[in-house]
């Protein structure tokens, strides 16, 4: 029942909104495009100034929980518009597994 | 290296809790005096944090039927359905749970958890999706790693979110599976139901409801959020519990699934333990035909949580977005929970703290659960222990002096 990271509070209000940022629903998208976008969801979980890159161990590296992590994932679906099963975030580590993964699915739609 | 090391970051954690008083997750009740009131620490404690809806858990009628089972066919049925077959009771305990809803069938388990458990672990497979809601109760997670259809979760009593994920399926072959709840169990709200059950209509995907804390609360005859919504053919599936509203143990699905009955050779959590007692049979048994005879009793229960939540939201507190017999109060932090719980409980109320990752989104609450027997005064109590503590620990603002009468104005 206790959050295994210190920093408990997540702020996430705006769970509320299906699409936080105008979705790409068409067209391609750049890596670089989608790391900034999940950079920009994991900085509030950033440890002291150790920059977020794409080796980053998403839940080892930042102070995130398993839960927060999935919140995370489902902002990422929405913004690139593809879904991504929860057997496979189980497998993500890093920042850049989670890119290929948003890649290779939006390549198969 | 210890079999438990890799809980060390969790045992600490635990241990500054534990370290500044009683621990709130090991709570021991002395004695259990009514629906309402324990023995806790020695005192006599009121009781607002139990999912005793309706009370029923001491009730006359239930009780003895209880009493009379144990005396007619012993204290419990030593192995599974399959395995040592079923008592009539169990088979007649089934046809009333379905007769209750109006489906053809339905499958009685020994919890809530295995219900929820199994069903939705069996009704997909390879190939298939489910698809559950972000703030889903433990048992559907559980479910989730059990299954080996593809799992997406959506946004919380987001039917938009629902929709977006079963469009993005587009036409891969397999059956959609949608999990919803009746009444969330942390912060009491209901699903958006009508909208959601639109939403699977148009990909023709299958509905699932828990109405674990909404059976006997909800709906003109007290089915749940799918007799309230209108939409109770709508919904397939619909999983409940005998441990809330009903005072006992156990859990059911029902459906009108003509292949229904296959589940039960193919749902390990039915299969793989052991039936319910005859005691808890018969005392439900009994306890549904109360929910049927007594609509009175949900009547009480909501003015109850027209008091509570009413009386609270008017001192000033943070709750939950709507009316129900849970009321979630918003605190800012996890140890301030903590603190807050072990001052209600010193001022003789129990009411449950839940903290991450146990709540959605990081809050941290006071959950309290209202019962059709608490009393008006009880509650009014309660609101007024809340906010004493409250402006102690300067979670309210203190009160205003009183004036004194014919002062200036």
């Amino acid at each position: 029942m206790l959050r295994e990271a210190t920093n408990s509070i997540v702020e996430n209000d705006d769970m509320n909104d299906t699409l936080v940022s105008s979705p790409v629903e068409r067209g391609s998208i750049s890596r670089a495009e989608v790391m900034g976008e999940i950079c920009h969801h994991l900085a509030p979980f950033q440890i002291g100034e150790k920059p977020i890159a794409g080796s980053t161990v998403i839940t080892k590296d930042l102070a995130i929980d398993s839960l927060a992590v999935m919140d995370m994932v489902m902002e990422i679906e929405d913004r690139f518009d593809v879904s991504i099963p929860m057997n496979v975030v189980a497998e993500i580590y890093t920042v850049d597994e989670l890119a290929d993964t948003v890649l290779k699915l939006r390549a198969r739609r | 290296m210890g079999l438990l090391d890799r809980y060390a970051g969790l045992v600490s954690l635990y241990g500054e809790v534990r370290a500044t008083g009683p621990d709130p997750f090991q709570i021991r009740m002395e004695r259990v005096l009514s629906p309402t009131e324990a023995i806790i620490n020695g005192k006599k404690t009121l009781l607002v944090g139990t999912n005793n809806y309706f009370g029923l858990t001491f009730d006359p009628s239930c009780m003895e039927a209880a009493i009379e089972a144990i005396r007619a066919e012993g204290t419990g049925t030593t192995g599974s359905r399959i395995a040592n077959g079923s008592y009539t009771e169990h088979v007649a305990l089934e046809e009333e749970i379905a007769a209750f809803y109006g489906k053809k069938h339905c499958m009685v388990f020994t919890t809530g958890y295995q219900a929820n458990l199994g069903i939705i672990s069996n009704l997909v497979g390879a190939e298939d999706f489910l698809l559950i809601d972000a703030d889903s109760h433990a048992s559907i997670y559980d479910a989730c790693k059990q299954t080996q259809a593809e799992v997406v979760r959506f946004k919380h009593n987001d039917p938009a979110s629902l929709d977006a994920r079963l469009r993005r399926l587009g036409d891969k072959p397999g059956n959609r599976l949608v999990v919803l709840e009746g009444i969330y169990s942390m912060l009491g709200d209901s699903a958006p139901l009508k909208e959601f059950v639109e939403v699977c209509k148009k990909y023709k995907a299958y509905v699932l409801i828990d109405e674990a804390h909404s059976l006997g609360a909800l709906g003109e005859h007290g089915r749940g959020l799918c007799e309230k919504e209108g939409v109770l053919d709508d919904c397939h599936f619909i999983v409940g519990t005998f441990s809330k509203t009903l005072g006992a143990i156990g859990g059911y699905c029902v459906s009108n699934d003509p292949d229904f009955d296959v589940l039960r050779v193919t749902t390990r959590s039915y299969m793989f333990t052991a039936s319910l007692p005859p005691s808890i049979v018969a005392s439900v048994r009994q306890a549904l035909k109360v929910v049927i005879a007594h609509p009175e009793l949900r009547t009480h229960l909501w003015d109850n949580v027209h008091t509570l939540y009413e009386g609270l939201k008017a001192k000033g507190f943070t709750l939950g977005p709507e009316h129900g017999p849970v009321v979630g109060v918003h605190l800012p932090d996890k140890m301030m929970a903590i603190g807050f719980w072990r001052a209600m409980l010193d001022a003789g109320v129990y009411v449950n703290v839940a903290i991450p990752p146990a709540t959605p989104n990081g809050v941290s609450l006071l959950r309290c659960s209202v019962s059709a027997a608490h009393t008006k005064e009880q509650l009014d109590h309660m609101v007024e222990v809340m906010t004493g503590i409250a402006r102690q620990m300067g979670v309210l603002p203190a009160a205003a002096p009183a004036r004194a009468a014919g002062s200036a104005r």
